[in-house]
């Protein structure tokens, strides 16, 4: 019989325990122990980033973690970033510019993109195609991604203004 | 995919991880396991155990002790990314992309010693030491004896990759790499140092089987023409770069990294 591990982790804020294999990759674990099927396995290898979510605020490829080693994080996936009728400003960007046709990438890059705003809210054209690296897209050729990456920095600068006028 | 079934034990400290090491010659150390999980995933490994000590607070950091900066083996390349640390925090920024970057850790890469990572170049131009410890104490190598051969080190079974100790201050310093277009790693990457005592110090990654030093730029000194350094008989050649294109990519980046670093 194979070991099984507790693992507790916050999921998008709702705190679990499962016993998986300790050889249970983050992202089959978000899928099938949590049904969050937002989160894609693309590659397999850590090179495309479908897979990417957070743990502990940092974007990283879940295909390449266990989920042992989240013990006690706090993981946000896509599904933790907005909702209908309250979307994301990625969400919205990549809605706006046209950032995706079969959507597959879709999540890994609006993953990977708010943790590139988290610590810089205005990135350059070139900037953002360096932060995206790590995700690949067989569809769109990238332009419109990186559209839709300026146009959610600009929705989130002018919302951020707002909320300092308020205050 | 999934790897081979193993059992998992979360270091609590150094001595224990090193404890559970010696106690279990099969077990393999988990790092950032960017490396180590690829190639489990692949099956090219299927340690009966893993020892996660990523999370170990006494691996972790970045702090200056007199003209030396000690870099904890589990700081991630992130860390390194935005940090001051000279020379390293340019290579980290080139190193995969920003999520291999949140996780991997330069003990891990340094211990893997692939032959294309991007630091094995830049410890060797850094002139850097390797500390390693072991459950019957501590000894420190030199980046010159640390990488041997490909994917080969000092390490010794039971040993542990603690930290790593560069100099605070360089005159000036530059890596530059050509990228294999897909993977990121490099097919020549040439790191050159000029050191606070004027000393030039240059070495290349992911030409031959391991890093090593280029010691005809050494010898030719700042003035360098960075013709001829190395023989394409000593490099790699594969389906990507012959060895002869890689001799050449190596006089071009060391080219360029001279005229940053000078």
């Amino acid at each position: 019989m194979a070991q099984v591990v507790a693992v507790t982790m916050t999921v998008n804020g709702v705190k679990s325990t499962h016993h998986p294999e300790p050889r249970t990759l983050l992202v089959h674990y978000l899928r099938e122990k949590l049904g969050l099927t937002g989160t894609h396995v693309g590659c397999d290898t850590s090179q495309c980033g479908s897979c990417t979510v957070h743990v502990d605020g940092m974007a990283i490829k879940s295909c390449t973690m266990f989920a042992v080693q989240a013990e006690g994080a706090n993981v946000t996936t896509i599904e933790g970033m907005g909702e209908i009728g309250h979307l994301h400003a990625l969400q919205t960007g990549f809605w706006e510019e046209h950032g995706l046709q079969c959507g597959f990438c879709t999540p890994g890059m609006i993953m990977s993109s708010a943790d590139l705003l988290s610590h810089n809210p205005n990135p350059s054209e070139s900037e953002i195609r360096h932060a995206l690296e790590g995700n690949f897209c067989r569809c769109t050729g990238y332009h419109n991604i990186v559209k839709a990456v300026q146009n959610a920095a600009h929705s989130m600068a002018q919302s951020a203004m707002a909320q300092a006028a308020d205050d | 995919m999934y790897t081979s079934e193993f059992t998992y034990h979360k270091a609590s400290s150094v001595s224990d991880a090193l404890a559970q090491l010696a106690s279990n010659p099969d077990a393999k150390l988990l790092a950032g396991g960017h490396s180590l999980i690829p190639t489990m995933k692949l099956r090219l490994a299927s340690p009966s155990a893993l020892i996660d000590v990523s999370s170990l607070p006494e691996l972790r950091g970045i702090r200056t002790e007199g003209d030396t900066i000690i870099i904890g083996a589990m700081t991630t390349h992130r860390e390194l990314e935005f940090s001051k640390v000279p020379l390293l925090s340019e290579v980290a920024r080139l190193i995969g992309d920003p999520m291999v970057r949140n996780k991997g850790t330069i003990g891990g890469a340094l211990a893997h010693a692939d032959p294309s990572a991007d630091y094995p170049a830049a410890i060797l131009a850094l002139n850097a030491k390797i500390k390693i410890q072991s459950s019957s104490g501590a000894r420190v190598v030199t980046a010159d004896e640390f990488f041997q051969g490909m994917f080969t080190t000092a390490l010794a079974p039971g040993e542990m990759l603690v930290e790593i100790h560069v100099p605070a201050s360089v005159k000036g310093a530059a890596y530059e790499k050509f990228a294999h277009p897909a993977s990121r790693y490099a097919v020549a990457g040439v790191a050159v140092v000029v050191h606070s005592d004027g000393s030039l110090r240059a070495a290349v990654t992911g030409a031959g089987d391991h890093a090593m030093r280029l010691t005809k730029l050494e010898s030719e000194g700042v003035s360098s023409a960075c013709k001829g350094l190395v023989s394409a008989s000593d490099l790699m050649g594969d389906h990507f770069a012959s060895a002869e294109y890689r001799a050449h990519l190596v006089d071009v980046m060391a080219s360029k990294a001279l005229a940053r670093a000078k």
